[in-house]
């Protein structure tokens, strides 16, 4: 019965050394500092990528310009020349050096309003997304980790979440909207909520998809073999996967959330107290500006907000070919 | 009876569309602390979901009903939240993948640390401490800490599974094909490594593989698993090179023995496919593909037979084969297996 010569021979050839399969030990003070220095690698990388789309430069810088604009507006802009009783100028003077791009029905000029108007418009649509996508991160991680690993139960919370978030879908988002905005009291606050109720549905298809397929890795079945309940897989795990998918979507979903925004104000869902591009556009509409052929009143704010939802798509689409490299070379 | 793990009478089923499908079909394993049990089969054979019923992971779909005693407990009737807190505390598990199964967006520190911190063993400011104890201790120095997956090696990789399943100390360590993505070498120091820590802790480890060699050389028993049963369970060195039953056997002399010329000139392969599961052959499931099969084999489905008996009927190998069992000594066609009249003679002389 000599069974030594059977035996596998490989495992005793390295057991006098187990040897460590890296390179040497790296002292431990230039751990911290390498770290931080592959972490600039990798924003440098990104900025790089980023960077090889032109016309995602060009969103950015459009970006950067208005929301500098937006931020610096009360050093060049007289608040007190924004009111009715405080309007500089003559009604519907046309273009000068004076007033760049004339004046509105009661001699404000249209320059300062649209200047004025994008901190509202961008205040809207960055909370309204802000509100949307974390409704719709949520809502989509939920349905897609219960979906998955839930059990019948699971299954069941998962189809009820998705078949709220289909009939969210089939709504006409603009009618909700209103309705919505019909209800609340007036105000921004409520402009925010009613644009983040309805814009969030295909946030939380598009998470639900990649959390259905981040919760197929293997890192998820061995998080749920040492313990980890549903929170502990769906934030430490999930999130941080699905995290680069929704930083795209905000991004296309900032544009969205503008123009509804514009959309409700032009309809007068919005605060008549504060400026915004389409409360100019709704003032213009019914001071008779078109009619009248008072274009300068009417074609600002309107280029403005095409400006910035355009710039926002251009960043989302930029972005979204640096993390998806299968988009890498197309648009 | 204060062994590590009880497993008696394991079935699992999953059901699907097509029906009912056995996957496991009463399995019986026991081990005790410190002691290294291996788990052969092919594909199919139903050892990793063996693997993964010790711990409840097996999806809804699959129905476990038998006996786990894990340290004197049934997992199979835990309360959810108990369940969890065995996870890993009482029972870890190295898996196959080294490669996925660590999260690419996290630092590997943070990773090992994961356990610990799920089940509140240390504080949070003491974990980084502790997981650079535990890569140490596999072989791995503590500046790796704050690597992501993607800057190591697979080798390395799979240290840092072992690390994270030695985190919270648990006493039974389930290896789940652990070292079949890599390479001899790497294989070679991660069984080194696993070895050491069995001997060092005390610990029970499960190890699952395909490679009859691999378990030869680490496992002090094996369990040869065929279509969802054990067909063949003993020492380790006897189940490898003296197999009783005709599947243990052709399994063992699938691998080329180094240095013996008769088996590089006789490759010696098994003809045909596993059993489907959903419809099994009558009697002997491995009849179909077994060169000694008999007419009796097709009426009589084989139990655990004790090999080569002592005068009480007691043998630490048993094997589920007509050839092995009482009153069927004839051992016709089967060279490996010794007649049962002879047995008393051949434990004296050992």
């Amino acid at each position: 019965m000599s069974t030594s010569e059977h035996r596998n021979p490989r495992p005793r050839a390295h057991r006098t050394e187990p040897a460590p399969d890296g390179p040497p030990p790296v002292p431990e003070v230039s751990a911290r500092a390498l770290a931080r220095r592959r972490r600039r690698e990798a924003l440098a990388r990104f900025a790089r990528e980023y960077a090889r789309n032109r016309a995602g430069l060009v969103g950015l810088a459009s970006l950067l310009t208005i929301g500098l604009l937006a931020l610096t507006a009360p050093l060049f802009v007289d608040q007190a020349h924004l009111t009715i009783t405080g309007a500089p100028g003559e009604s519907y003077q046309p273009p000068s050096w004076e007033y760049p791009l004339g004046t509105d029905n009661f001699g404000r000029s249209v320059l300062d309003l649209v200047v004025w108007g994008a901190r509202v418009s961008l205040t809207v649509g960055l909370l309204a997304t802000f509100v949307s996508v974390t409704l719709g991160t949520l809502i989509g991680v939920t349905a897609g980790h219960f979906g998955s690993s839930g059990g019948v139960g699971g299954r069941i919370v998962s189809a009820v979440l998705m078949r709220i978030t289909d009939w969210f879908l089939v709504l006409p988002t603009l009618v909700l909207a209103v309705a919505l905005a019909a209800v609340l009291p007036r105000g921004i606050g409520t402009i925010i909520i009613a644009i983040g109720l309805t814009v969030w549905p295909p946030t939380a298809r598009l998470v639900r998809a990649q959390t259905l397929a981040v919760e197929a890795r293997p890192y998820v079945e061995r998080a749920r073999a040492l313990g980890g309940g549903h929170a502990h897989v769906m934030g430490w795990h999930v999130l941080p996967n699905v995290m680069p998918v929704v930083l795209a979507q905000t991004t296309l979903l900032v544009a969205t959330s503008i123009i509804a925004e514009s959309t409700l104000a032009f309809l007068g869902m919005g605060d008549p107290t504060t400026i915004s591009w389409g409360g100019i556009l709704e003032a213009a509409r019914t001071a008779g500006a078109i009619s009248a052929g008072i274009w300068w009143y009417m074609i600002p704010p309107g280029l403005a907000i095409a400006v910035v939802a355009l710039s926002f798509t251009l960043c989302g689409r930029a972005v979204e070919s640096v993390i998806n490299p299968r988009l890498r070379g197309q648009s | 009876m204060s062994s590590l793990l009880d497993v008696s009478d394991l079935h699992v089923t999953y059901s699907g569309s097509a029906g009912d499908v056995p996957a496991v079909r009463g399995v019986n394993l026991s081990l005790d602390p410190g002691d290294t049990l291996g788990v052969a089969g092919e594909s199919g054979s139903g050892k990793s979901t063996v693997a993964l019923a010790l711990l409840r992971l097996l999806p809804a779909s699959a129905k476990v009903t038998g006996r786990i005693m894990l340290e004197g407990e049934d997992v199979l009737r835990m309360k959810w939240g108990r369940l969890r807190a065995v996870r890993w505390v009482g029972a870890s598990v190295v898996f196959q993948g080294a490669m996925h199964s660590l999260n690419p967006v996290k630092r590997i520190g943070d990773q090992i640390a994961e356990p610990l911190l799920v089940h509140a063993l240390v504080k949070p400011d003491r974990a980084d401490a502790r997981a650079a104890e535990l890569l140490e201790q596999v072989g791995l120095p503590a500046s790796r800490l704050r690597d992501y997956p993607h800057q190591l090696s697979g080798g390395q990789r799979q240290r840092v599974m072992i690390a994270m399943a030695l985190a919270c100390e648990p006493r039974l360590i389930i290896a789940d094909e652990a070292t079949t993505a890599l390479d001899v070498m790497i294989q070679a120091q991660i069984l080194t490594l696993l070895e050491r820590l069995v001997d060092e802790t005390g610990i029970g480890m499960l190890m699952i593989s395909h490679d009859l060699s691999v378990l030869a050389a680490t496992c002090d028993r094996v369990a040869v698993m065929y279509a969802g049963r054990i067909v063949e369970q003993g020492p380790a060195k006897e189940v490898v090179h003296e197999p009783a039953h005709p599947y243990a056997s052709a399994l063992s002399a699938a691998f080329p023995k180094i240095g013996d010329p008769a088996s590089r000139l006789a490759p010696r392969g098994l003809p045909g496919d596993p059993p489907d599961p959903s419809d099994p052959p009558s009697g002997c499931v491995f009849r179909p593909r077994c060169a000694v099969a008999e007419t009796v084999c097709a009426t009589v489905d084989p139990p655990l037979w004790p090999v080569r008996p002592d005068r009480y009927g007691n043998s630490d190998r048993h094997a589920a084969c007509v050839h092995v069992g009482p009153g069927e000594g004839s051992g016709d066609g089967s060279d490996r297996s010794v007649p049962h009249q002879s047995s008393s003679t051949e434990e004296t002389s050992r």
